[in-house]
Formats: C-alpha cells, structure tokens, sequence
C-alpha cells in the first residue's frame, strides 16, 4: 500500500475498507464544459471496427457469434482471450474469444441446454452428466419446493418472469474495492470477518460463515484470472490505467461466474477520475490517453454476453446486460461529484457510437453544474442513451452518497447493500379477479377464494375496489411465497460469490418486488367511477368484454381524479407486500416497472374496464396508455410524478419519448428546454426518466432497412436495447406508443 | 369561462421557454392553411374557468423555467376577449408570464384592456397585399395593420409571425413590403418565419372541408434561407421557426 498511501489524502479508508470516505477526500469536482474532450484514438477506432464486424457475424448468426459447449465458466476457467492483443491498454474477456458465450449450469442446466440446442449447438456429454446427475442447480431446488399456487400464479401469468430458472442478478459488487485495496488486503478483511462470526452456531451463523469462506475463495480465483492476463492484482492499481484495468477484472470477474439478469457496474468514473486525475497532473498521461482508457473500459463493457434462450428475450428483449454505470449526484457535504470523467463516460456515446450499454445513467440534482446539465441534454438528443434519476429525492430518502442503479432503476448503496430480484405481478389481471369471483378471467381457473359474485354487472366502484382488495392480498401472499422460495435457493445453489466478496459482510438487503399494469389499473378504476361500465360475459361467466358509456379522466393529463387512483393502488399494494415476512429479514421494496414484459403481460391479460381490449400491450413502466395522454408530454409528466417514491423504493420507471422538432425549433432551445424539463420534473420528486428524441419515421425506417441501424439506440423501461434486436411484436409496440409531439 | 379547444402542457413554438398553450375555439378568419381548421367554428368548446386554468399552470410552474409560462392561441383567442380578461387577470397576479397568439383583426376595448396585462403578442400577418391577403384568408388586411400599429403606440412586445406560403406569400417584393412596413415599429422583437407545412391537411378531410392548398409543396431550405436573408435587414431578429 505504501505507494499507493503516497499518492492520495490519508482517511479512514487507510485503515478500513472504505472507498466512499476515499473517494469523499479525494474527488475533484468540475464545473468546466465539454469542450476539454477528445476523440477517439486510431486505437480505439481499430478495435472498435473489430468489435463492429464481431456484433454483425452475432447478427448474421441469429444473435449468437459462439458458445463453448466444453467449459462450465467460472471465475478463471477460460484462458486469456483478447480482441487484438496490441491495440488493448485494458484487457480482458469473459471467454478466449470475443463475443463467445459461455455455460453456467448452476442456474439450471435446462436452460442451458435448450440455448445451446436453439443455436444448433449440444452441450458436452461431461456437462450434461454432471448437471443431471451430480450437481443440483438453482432451477432444481426452486422447482422442488414451489408449491401448487405459485405454480398456478406463475404458469397463468399473475407472476412472470421470475428468476427461478435464470440467475436474479441485481446485486452491485463494490468493483472499486480491488483497485483501491488488491486482493490480499481484501482476503485480509475478509479473513478477519470469518473469524469473528463465532457461535452459537444457528442456521444463519452457519450459512453466513459458509459465505465468507466461499468469499475468501472467489478472491483468491480473481487474483489467478489477473495472472492470465498477466497482472498482479495482489496490490492496489497504482496508475491510472491500472485503476481502470483493476475494476474491469474485478467486473469481468463476476461477469464470467454468473450471468445475472442484470449486473451493474456501479458508480465507478468518479472513482476513476481520482487516478486519472493524478496522472495527469502527474504529466504522466494526456487528455487523449484518460479518453482511451475509458473508450477502452467501455468498449469492453459493451461485448460483456450471456447465453439465454429464446423464451427469455420476451421479458427482456434485446440481449440486455444491465452494466448500469450512475453518473454523478452529489455528496452529503453538498458537493457534486460531477468529474471530467463524468463526462468521459458520455463521450463514449460519440466516440464509439450510440449504444445500450453501459446502460448510462445519470444521477441528476437541482444543482449539477449547469455545464454538465447541458452536456447531458445534448447527449440525449444526439443519441436516446441516457437515462435520469433524480439524486435529491434519492439521497434524502435513503441516506446515501454513494449508491449505484442496479438493474434498471433501483437504489442500491455499493458495498453496503444488496438487492434480491422480484420481477414483478400483474396488477390489471389482479383487477379482472375482483370482476370474475376470483377466478382467472381466461382460464376460468380459481385463483382466489372469498371473492364475492357482483351484485351487478353494472360496476360499481366500491364494490369493485372491496374485491380487488381481498385478491391483492392474496396475491401479495403468494408473491412473497415465491420469493422467498427462489432466494433461498438461488443462496443454496447459486451464490454470487465473486460479487459478495466486494460487498461488506452480511449487507442490508432489499427484496425487489414489482408491479406491472398500473395505467390500466388506474383507467379501469377512473371508469367504473366516472363513466357507466358493463361487463360483457361468456357462458363461464367471465368478463371478456366492457361496455363503456360516458367519459372519464385518463392516467396521463394531470388530472387528480385519476392519477390520485394510481397512487392509492400501488401505495395499498406496497404496504400488504411491507407486511410480510421475508428471507433473511430482507426489507421489502416495490417497483413500477415493466422491462418489455408489458408486452407479454398484454397478451396474458383479457379485456380491461377502461377499455383496452383482450392481449393488447400494457404501457410501459408507469407511463400512461399509449394515446391517451391528451394535454401533452408535460401534463403526463406531471401525473407520473405524483406517485410516491417512498411507496415504490425499488423505482418508478418513465419512458419518455418526444420528437426532436418537439423541443424547439434550433439546436441551443432544444438543449435548454431539456434541461428545464428535467429540472421540473426532478422538483416534483419524480424518480427516473428515460429521454429518448426519436422521430417516428426513423424507427419506421430501421425496421424495414435493420442492417443500415446497427447502433440505433433507444430507451425501453429503465434500460435500453439496439432497437434492431427487438422483435417485430416489440418494435411496433414501441413505435405504437406516445411520441410527443406539438406540432 | 373561457371555451376551449384543447390543451399543449409542452409548447415550445408559441412564445418564449417552454409553455401551457390553451387552443382556444373559434376563429374570424378562415385561412387556406389554417392547420387547426376544428378551431375555426365559432361555437362549441369546453367550458374552463380561471381557477382551472391557474391551477394548471401551477402544477406546471417549474417547467416554465425562467422563460416560460402561458400562451392563448387558437382559433382566435380575441374572439373571446372579454372572457379571457379574468383569466390573464388572474394568471398574472400569480406571476405567470403570458402570450397571446392572435391574427390582430379585433379591436375592441376589451382588447385595450386585455393589452395591458399581457406580455408578449404573437402577432400573424398573413399578406401585406390586401388583394392576396383576402385570397388566403377571406378577410382584408387592414384591420391587422390596424392593430400593429396600436400595438406600437402602447409599446407592447411583439413577436411577428409570418407564414411562408410558397407561391402564394414568398414573393420577393411582398416580403420587402413586409420589412419596410415594420423597420420602424421598435416594439417588434423579432419575427419568426412560420415554414408551410400541411400537417393540418387530414382534418380538413375529417370534417369533409377541402384543402385549397393541396399539392403546395413545403419550403424548400433555398426559400427559407433566402426569405431570411431579406427580412433578417429589417428587423432586430429574424428566426425560422
Ligand atoms: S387565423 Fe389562425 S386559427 Fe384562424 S383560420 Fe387563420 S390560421 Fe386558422
């Protein structure tokens, strides 16, 4: 450490594993403009051509370049694999080649098999052998011990896509650790942990020790994945590229054991900026160098694969990977931590083109520096790859400054918290149980006991709302089964140590429930309210239609009578989640978040009250239904606002999309009037926000001519996808929905 | 109470920042590119009062910025003078900043006292040419003129805006008329060049009107630029909007 001690302000985390008191002692801020950038280097082009021809053969290829059918990936299993070995400045890949993916039967072999076969592929005989018939997988021990109901709930589409046969993902490893402390300072800590978790020896002593040793384990494999590359990451990085590098094995490290549906990064450029900072003060790297390093850092990130099968790319569509990277935000002692890597981060969308990932995500507070605002905005328009979460409403209600996104829109604080994956359940089909007697309005099965039948097909609110009470609670109860089903097991058979072993031990934790389908949740309510409704029924006596008669006020036109519907919804529902117990005492916490599964929950959601007719596409996240926002892109702004963050902690996604002509008639209004929405909308205690300034006809155009849009990028819900990778079904869904427009 | 068309939270085109756009109904005029023909008829609309409208504005407060704030377009919105007196009374009294976007043919005392709470006046002039002017919109210029000119001895800011109709309103000579006739109202701040486009034209379908000017191409940049480089010698500033 001496070096390194030499280098930087001495603190607490000289003597702790502390990376946030470094970074708070040793950040620069910037309130300069973008105009320092550079370019990309003939380097960084070469390998990025590379990489281009790379993703058109996985293109060509039905999505798949490769798989190894041989080596089960962990941590160090693969060999060293580069893109061309003498342009890299950092190293590293999750197998020997790029774009190759890699097997990890631990989730469950099924799966796996079933990717490999889909590509024409067979998984090895030695393989198959082991997972069948030796080694029990994550899939294997959910499936063991779920019960009838959750299977009921999850095969008739109440629940979907739960992580029971893929890896949850969500949990951020601290991937600064390893730069700022190296291996063996960490397996010292870790050590010392161990040693203090004596007895008595009750179920969770036991499971908690067995954890940190496998740890200490995962630590020391990450120091042979750095020999493969040749680098000791025994120490501390001492420089600024190895800080880079440091971060990235630290990363991969977690990327090659497992293949979580989301796997963020973090909030790592402030942290990088500390070391580029000093070399450059040093003299020892120039501006056009720091760029490279982090095009480099970025490009990797962006070959970062995972094997999956079809049916998966329903829910997540796009091949999405989920490296969200948080940008900025302020301290606690009311600092920015804006830096000029804050901005090196960005410029990467320039210098390698739009892209997906990292999935960039900015932190925004009402006093960011006015010239990081505008650089923003300016990204955004050029390239719909940002996504904004508001940091003031963050940083007051959970009391940290320093958290990263994980996933799509979720608070976690880094290394002192982790997040189990919920999915989500499907509220507007909850709703048609309130109507139907609790039977489930497609399949006639009962769902629900205790529903009472309607006195009349007439609905009436109150008694509509009694009902839907009783089948919330049901379906509260039988969620929260399943969760804790499948986080038991996924510890049991699945354990993301690599990951962990960047965390502190035994971290607060957050049970990521959601919900899916509050719009129309919200419409149905405001028309049984408002306007006369009846249901239409078969011969079972289940609604399949609705009959309309009046108008009423839509979710999306900042209109109480409504919007006040969505807020009461989702609230209630959260507090019945709150009230059950959990896993590991996880804090139970709420989304309102789709991913693209607004797409599949249509299609399993029969004809609704506010009348949206039987499989047709949800709205995304908590954004109005598609064309019913009538008074334009602020009043429908203005009505998601108004839910209320502390009842949705796990985020409330927005997906805003607008024409850039929309914004103003020249390039500087149109950056301002952004920066000004953002601003208010942030004020109102909005919590995320996707900007995507798209014409129509554009996407229009990718659709039929999809080899001439390689990198068009667009925002889906809380994340965002090459828009050519996208299924015909969710590219009109896409461009069915509302672009705002004023003209 | 004020009857009203429809509601744009995200105006960006009609006065300066970002603004609430109340589309008022009803309209004097009837121009041949009118691309809100459904505002024209004089009846008809949602009946909203002052408290609505403030309201409104008041949760979209923050995203006015420091620009931003309301505007009454239409339709005409001077048709309803006297009931929009109230309204800006109102909004102005809570610190909002307000526009009228009016085509400057009605000049009543309503109006006069209409014009001293409002901030800015998106003022349309159509066609400096009488004979063309009542071609495009079925009415004579002069009572615009009028206004402008009134609109000059009190002072008030003015936005001009002038439509550019290819072949019908982009002649040289028209748009030097244009300039010299308003080189010396000082109250002009600038003038915004208006791009024809028929975004319009499918209404006119939908109400079974139609559309005169169907086949008139959009401006080509060429116009635009050179429709900007005559009149940008005659006013403090000249956009294209
Ligand atoms: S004055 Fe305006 S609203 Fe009236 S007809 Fe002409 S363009 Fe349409």
């Amino acid at each position: 450490m001496s070096e390194v001690k030499e280098m930087f302000a001495a603190d607490l985390w000289n003597e702790q594993i502390n990376v946030r008191n470094f970074v708070q002692k040793n950040i620069t801020p910037f309130e300069g403009d973008s105009s320092f950038l550079c370019g990309p280097t003939e380097r960084t082009q070469k390998l990025w051509d590379l990489c281009r021809a790379a993703i058109k053969e996985e293109m060509d290829n039905n999505g798949v370049r490769s798989i190894d059918t041989e080596i089960v990936s962990t941590i160090a299993s693969f060999d060293a694999g580069y893109i061309q070995k003498d342009l890299e400045l950092i190293v590293g890949l999750q197998t020997d080649e790029l774009l190759k993916r890699a097997m990890k039967p631990y989730g469950g072999i099924a799966v796996v098999e079933k990717a490999c076969t889909e590509q024409g592929l067979e998984v090895s005989d030695r393989v198959k052998d082991i997972f069948r018939n030796y080694a029990k997988t994550h899939n294997d021990g959910v499936f063991d011990v779920y019960t009838d109901e959750i299977r009921k709930y999850r095969s008739l589409g109440f629940l979907t896509g739960l992580p029971d046969n893929y890896a949850r993902g969500r949990i951020i490893g601290d991937y600064r650790r390893l730069a700022l402390y190296g291996i063996d300072r960490l397996i010292d800590a870790k050590k010392e942990d161990l040693a203090g978790l004596t007895g008595p020896m009750t179920d969770e002593k036991i499971r908690l020790r067995e954890e940190v040793a496998e740890q200490i384990k995962a630590l020391g494999q990450i120091k042979l994945l750095g020999q493969t590359y040749g680098l000791d990451l025994s120490r501390p990085a001492e420089s600024a590229q190895e800080a880079v590098q440091w971060v990235y094995m630290a990363y991969l490290a977690a990327v090659k054991e497992q293949d979580g549906a989301a796997m963020s990064l973090g909030n790592v450029s402030s942290f990088l900026d500390i070391y580029i900072q000093y070399d450059l003060e040093k003299g020892t790297i120039t501006e056009e160098l720091a760029q490279e390093f982090i095009d480099q850092f970025v490009m990797k990130l962006r070959m970062v694969r995972h094997l999956r099968m079809n049916a998966y790319n329903e829910i997540f569509a796009g091949d999405p990977t989920w490296v969200t990277e948080a940008i900025g935000g302020k301290l606690m002692d009311g600092r920015h931590k804006i830096t000029k890597t804050s901005f090196r981060f960005l410029q990467t969308l320039y210098n390698l083109g739009a892209s997906p990932e990292p999935n960039m995500t900015v932190l925004w507070s009402q006093s960011l520096p006015e010239n990081f605002k505008k650089f923003c905005s300016q990204v955004s328009i050029d390239t719909s790859s940002i996504q904004y979460e508001n940091d003031d409403l963050m940083q007051d209600t959970r009391q940290s400054d320093d958290y990263g996104i994980a996933c799509c829109v979720s608070f976690q604080e880094i290394g002192k918290q982790i997040q189990f994956f919920g999915a989500r359940t499907n509220l507007a089909k909850t709703l048609l149980l309130a109507i139907n007697g609790g039977r489930c309005e497609m399949s006639g099965k009962q769902i629900v006991e205790g529903i009472p039948e309607l006195s009349s097909d007439e609905l009436n609110f109150d008694e509509v709302m009694a009902n839907y009470k009783i089948a919330m609670k049901d379906v509260a109860r039988v969620y929260n089964e399943s969760m804790n089903v499948i986080h038991y097991m996924h510890d049991k058979y699945y354990y993301e140590k690599a990951q962990m072993a960047l965390v502190d031990t035994n971290p607060k934790i957050n049970l990521a429930y959601g919900i899916a389908g509050l719009s129309i949740v919200a419409d149905s309510l405001s028309a049984i309210k408002h306007a006369k409704v009846k249901v239409v029924r078969n011969e079972q006596g289940l609604s399949t239609d609705f009959k309309i008669e009046g108008e009423f006020p839509c979710y999306g036109n900042d209109d109480d009578r409504v919007d006040n519907l969505a807020v009461d919804v989702s609230s209630h529902f959260n507090q019945l989640l709150k009230s059950l117990g959990t896993y590991k005492d996880a804090e139970p916490t709420m989304s309102i978040l789709t991913i693209t599964s607004n797409v599949v929950y249509g299609l399993k959601t029969g004809a609704t009250p506010d009348g949206r007719a039987q499989g047709v596409a949800f709205a995304p996240g908590a954004n109005p239904m598609h064309g019913r926002d009538k008074n334009g892109a602020i009043a429908s702004l203005n009505s998601v606002a108004k839910l209320d963050y502390k009842n949705a902690l796990d985020g409330i996604s927005n997906t805003f999309s607008i024409i850039p002509k929309s914004l103003g008639a020249d390039a500087d209004v149109r950056r301002e009037n952004l920066v000004t929405m953002m601003d208010a909308y942030f004020s109102k205690e909005a919590h995320h926000l996707n900007v995507n300034v798209l014409n129509r006809e554009l996407l229009e155009d990718a659709m039929e001519n999809p080899g001439e849009y390689p990198q068009l990028t667009i925002r889906v819900s809380g994340y965002a996808v090459n828009f050519v990778r996208l299924t015909r079904e969710q590219q009109m869904e896409v461009i069915s929905r509302s672009f705002h427009s004023n003209m | 109470m004020l009857r009203v068309h429809s509601f744009e939270s995200l105006g960006t085109y009609d006065g300066p920042g970002i603004r609430l756009v109340a589309f008022l109904q009803g309209c004097n005029f009837k121009c041949l590119y009118c691309a809100n023909p459904d505002t024209i008829e004089l009846k008809g609309g949602k009946e909203t009062s002052a408290e609505e409208i403030v309201a409104m504005a008041k949760n979209q407060k923050p995203f006015f910025g420091k620009k931003g704030g309301l505007t009454f377009s239409g339709g005409e919105p001077l048709v309803q003078a006297k009931e929009l007196i109230p309204v800006v009374k109102a909004l102005k009294s809570e610190g909002f900043h307000v526009c009228i976007d009016t085509n400057g043919s009605i000049l009543n005392d309503f109006v006069k006292e209409l014009m001293q709470y409002v901030d800015i006046v998106l003022m349309d002039i159509k066609h400096m040419d009488n004979t063309k002017h009542n071609k495009l919109v079925g009415k004579n210029n002069d009572r615009t003129l009028a206004f402008a000119q009134y609109l000059n001895e009190i002072n008030k800011a003015v936005w001009l805006r002038y439509v550019l109709v290819p072949g019908y309103s982009d002649g040289v000579d028209d748009l030097h008329t244009l300039g010299k006739h308003f080189s010396t109202h000082e109250n002009i701040e600038k003038l915004e060049i208006q791009p024809y486009h028929h975004l319009g034209s499918h209404k006119y379908e939908h109400m079974g009107w139609k559309y005169e000017l169907e086949g008139v191409p959009s401006n080509t940049p060429e116009q635009l630029d050179s429709a900007y480089n005559i009149l940008k010698d005659y006013f403090k500033q000249v956009i294209i909007n």
